[in-house]
């Protein structure tokens, strides 16, 4: 038998969904980035990181959060290899690391080379009847 | 006048602003009016749609508020794809709001939010796609992803067999 169920014909619409669904929610575990960065929080840290170092007590009040706040969503971060910290002294700075979200931009090209193929026609389609309305 | 086809091929940007939001932008050497017709006029979407990975079957257009579309073609791979949904909003040239559903997943509705603003004859065409959950948003770009990766190897298949 195969480990896939058979859709019968009355609900293959929704059955067919629900296995998109389940190939969905099995991507994003604890330990990828997708998860890391599906949470806004992470997203705005990330984005605060993308100008430099910094340390909780800098994102914290950049960001308008509490200092635990911070580090409870910096500890998601790293351990994912987003956020990487460097030891000076008794400061502790955190660093951004693009290369890790590697997994989710190659997630988003594929979506994006679809639409740059229908996007590429529809401007070739629209260079045609310019040329056509020079001529008339 | 030289050729300019090609010139922006390939320069489709996809970002995601929020949880359950895709956003395409994409600029275009044409009038803003000439844009928002290829997205209304039947025979003008059957030219592009598919863009270079199938063939536009269908391109039903009721252009008025609650009037619906209807959008399908078949793959390359020989699989259908349908979209379709309803009207909300049409403001030629400038904007165009309508309920967007793709058939195969008929619980993930969205809202497309086309914008058209054209600036010294260049329109920057904007598709915002509001989804209902993070999930939803999710399965539309892993459906399209597939879409997308059928055809690269459609491409591969092709090239070994002219090698061969």
């Amino acid at each position: 038998m195969g480990r896939v169920p058979l859709c019968d014909d009355e609900k293959w619409r929704t059955c067919r969904y629900q296995h998109m669904m389940a190939k969905v929610a099995r991507a994003p575990t604890t330990a990828d980035a997708f998860n890391a960065v599906a949470e806004g929080s992470r997203r705005a840290l990330l984005d605060a990181l993308g100008t430099g170092e910094a340390t909780v007590g800098d994102l914290a009040d950049r960001l308008g959060l509490t200092q635990p706040q911070v580090s409870k969503h910096l500890a998601v971060l790293r351990e994912v290899g987003l956020v990487s910290v460097r030891v000076d002294g008794r400061r502790r700075w955190h660093r951004v690391n693009g290369l890790a979200l590697q997994p989710v931009y190659e997630w988003v090209r594929g979506f994006e080379s679809t639409w740059n193929a229908r996007l590429d026609r529809l401007d070739d389609v629209l260079v045609e009847l310019q040329a056509k309305e020079k001529l008339t | 006048m030289s050729n300019t086809i090609g010139n922006r091929h390939g320069s489709a940007v996809v970002t995601l602003p929020s949880d359950n939001e895709i956003l395409i932008t994409r600029q275009f050497d044409a009038p803003a009016e000439l844009v928002f017709d290829a997205w209304t006029t039947p025979e003008l979407v059957k030219r592009w749609w598919a863009g270079d990975r199938g063939v536009v079957t269908e391109a039903q257009i009721d252009l008025r508020i609650g009037g619906r579309w209807r959008w399908a073609m078949t793959a390359n791979g020989g699989f259908e794809v349908v979209f379709s949904g309803e009207y909300r909003e049409i403001d030629r040239p400038h904007r165009l709001v309508r309920t967007e559903v793709f058939e195969l997943f008929p619980d993930a509705e969205a809202v497309g939010t086309l914008t058209f603003q054209e600036s010294n004859g260049v329109t920057t065409l904007r598709i915002l796609a509001r989804y209902a959950t993070h999930e939803h948003r999710d399965a539309a770009i892993a459906s399209g992803m597939e879409g997308g990766l059928q055809t690269s190897l459609n491409e591969l298949e092709e090239l070994v067999r002219q090698a061969a």
